[in-house]
């Protein structure tokens, strides 16, 4: 086993060697622009990204024309937030969307207020989910968009995506879904589930960082977009810029490998997700499950450990690496906006920490970080002040800490 | 983040964690910071009345790595002085020996008001005419 152990494969995933593999043709030998007509190193470029472009098509259900290349996730998001709002302005300016977003949504939603658009943030529950009924009362005459994950980053909750797409198309809204996260971990078809536009990016699937797609529905309704990139043209004028055929070439791949094998990595990653949360439920008391057991990704569990700061908890494990729930790094000291969203105090939020899992991890990798966790918790629950008053009986909430 | 060598140091092999009783005469308790804020600190102190100086010191924290390292510090520093000295002790001197970074910076004022409030606490008990006013 090499060391640190991975567990982070939210932020991002490695790339499967098959990905590099097949992108590697594309850098010096087959460096064509796939925008060029007019010979054959064109011409190749251009296959390879038709390949490509019918891969992730294949892996969402839809169509080749309805897949726009972008840089990511966040491009991707941002290109349906803005492109939707300028095309259908007259329409009507409010957006729904939801607190516990990914930022890519939050923040383009704030710009999109300082625009004069207007934007409804659905709260959520303890588990982390959205209300069908305040969603169907918070759209609006003038929604035009509803913009909501498929499975969260930080908890790995579901929203349950095919009723959303119910509540929209009977309202006639579109309904924007960011599945960076969930593609690759559930089924995800977009005509079966009714999605309008989706988000995807290379690097959480097991391809390259720096290209993500963005599903744009043509029929039933077709959706328009303005272009937030202005050049040549390219992806049906929805994204100008040179594509960088190597990263399409390898997120076909990755698409690929996916539709092929996307419910053994699902087996595979709950079964070792499953295996972590029991044994560090079993060794240790006061630990706290964040968001909803059921409807969860299959890689995700993020776990708060009373008495004990996040940070220092991460310090202790650090040949396991995981990310925090609190952005103590940061100059800003602020707990996860996702988990106080779910109305867990700054105290657990600051507590928490998120396992992911991949393709790549092993029980082994689990056994060790298991260890190294029920260890550090230990270690500073010793140490902690909290603990020992909580050990002696007293209510943490009934003390006065201003005042000490 | 990274952490320089001498908090890496005191996380690894905290001094003088643990507790004394703090209903005893000769101790000195003093608890600062909040969960809610991520970094809470409990520092005691033990004085012998004769003398005036602290001969044991002990600490629990609950916070992040710097944190733990300030308040170890804390308690290493202020062990063999008399209450005056141990109050000559300021954050800056803290961060300087941690090589702390700016985020951190809180976690050394923490350190400081734990000192003052332990003393305090002993003076208070001991009718020592603390500042009460002056606790954090």
């Amino acid at each position: 086993m090499k060391l640190p152990v991975y567990m982070d494969y939210n932020a991002t995933t490695p790339c499967d060697p098959r990905v590099v593999e097949a992108m590697l043709p594309y850098f010096s030998e087959k460096f064509g622009n796939a925008a060029s007509r007019s010979h054959a190193f064109g011409w190749e470029a251009e296959e390879a990204v038709n390949r490509a472009r019918r891969r992730v098509a294949d892996l969402c259900g839809a169509t080749p024309k309805e897949i726009v290349f972008t840089s990511g996730a966040t491009e991707s998001d941002n290109l349906a937030l803005k492109g939707v709002a300028e095309m259908y302005r007259e329409k009507g300016r409010h957006i729904v969307t939801c607190v516990t977003e990914h930022k890519a949504v939050l923040d383009t939603c704030k710009r999109l207020e300082t625009r004069g658009f207007e934007v409804t943030y659905l709260g959520v529950d303890r588990k982390g989910h959205i209300s069908l009924d305040e969603l169907r009362e918070a759209i609006r005459e003038d929604t035009i968009l509803v913009s909501l994950m498929a499975g969260n980053n930080e908890t790995g909750v579901l929203h349950p995506v095919h009723e959303i797409a119910a509540v929209t198309k009977e309202k006639g809204v579109l309904f924007h879904c960011d599945a960076t996260q969930a593609i690759g971990k559930m089924e995800i078809d977009v005509r079966k589930l009714g999605i309008d536009l989706l988000s995807l990016s290379g690097h959480k699937i097991y391809g390259p960082k720096g290209i993500g797609a963005l599903y744009v529905r043509r029929r039933n309704p077709r959706v328009r977009l303005v272009a937030q990139m202005d050049g040549g043209g390219h992806e049906r004028g929805m994204r100008s810029g040179t594509l960088f055929v190597p990263q399409i070439v390898g997120l076909g791949e990755a698409c690929r490998i996916l539709s092929e094998s996307w419910r053994d990595d699902v087996e595979h990653c709950r079964t070792l997700r499953d295996r972590l949360v029991a044994a560090i439920e079993d060794r240790l008391d006061h630990v706290t499950y964040n968001g909803d057991r059921e409807a969860c990704l299959p890689n995700t569990a993020n776990l708060s450990f009373s008495y004990v700061e996040g940070e220092s908890l991460i310090m202790g494990i650090k040949d396991v690496a995981v990310s925090s729930g609190s952005a103590c790094t940061s100059a800003s000291l602020e707990p996860s906006y996702v988990l106080k969203a779910h109305g867990l105090n700054d105290e657990l939020a600051h507590s928490s920490i998120r396992f992911s899992l991949g393709r790549f991890s092993t029980e082994e990798e689990v056994d060790f970080a298991v260890e190294q966790v029920v260890k550090t918790v230990k270690k500073l629950r010793d140490m902690s002040p909290l603990y020992e008053l909580v050990q002696e009986g007293v209510d943490l909430d009934s003390i006065d800490w201003n005042t000490h | 983040m990274a952490y320089s060598d001498k908090v890496l140091e005191h996380y690894n092999n905290p001094q003088n964690v643990g507790s004394l009783d703090k209903d005893a005469p000769d101790v000195g308790t003093g608890i600062v910071g909040a969960p809610e804020c991520g970094d809470v600190m409990k520092l005691q102190i033990k004085v012998d009345p004769e003398t005036g100086k602290i001969v044991q010191a002990c600490f629990k924290t609950y916070g992040c790595g710097s944190a733990i390292a300030s308040s170890s510090l804390a308690t290493e520093w202020v062990k063999g002085r008399t209450l005056d000295e141990a109050l000559e002790i300021k954050n800056t001197d803290i961060v300087e020996e941690l090589s702390l970074p700016p985020v951190k910076i809180h976690c050394s004022v923490l350190a400081e008001d734990a000192i003052r409030a332990a003393i305090e606490d002993y003076k208070k008990k001991a009718g020592l005419g603390g500042n009460p006013e002056k606790a954090s």
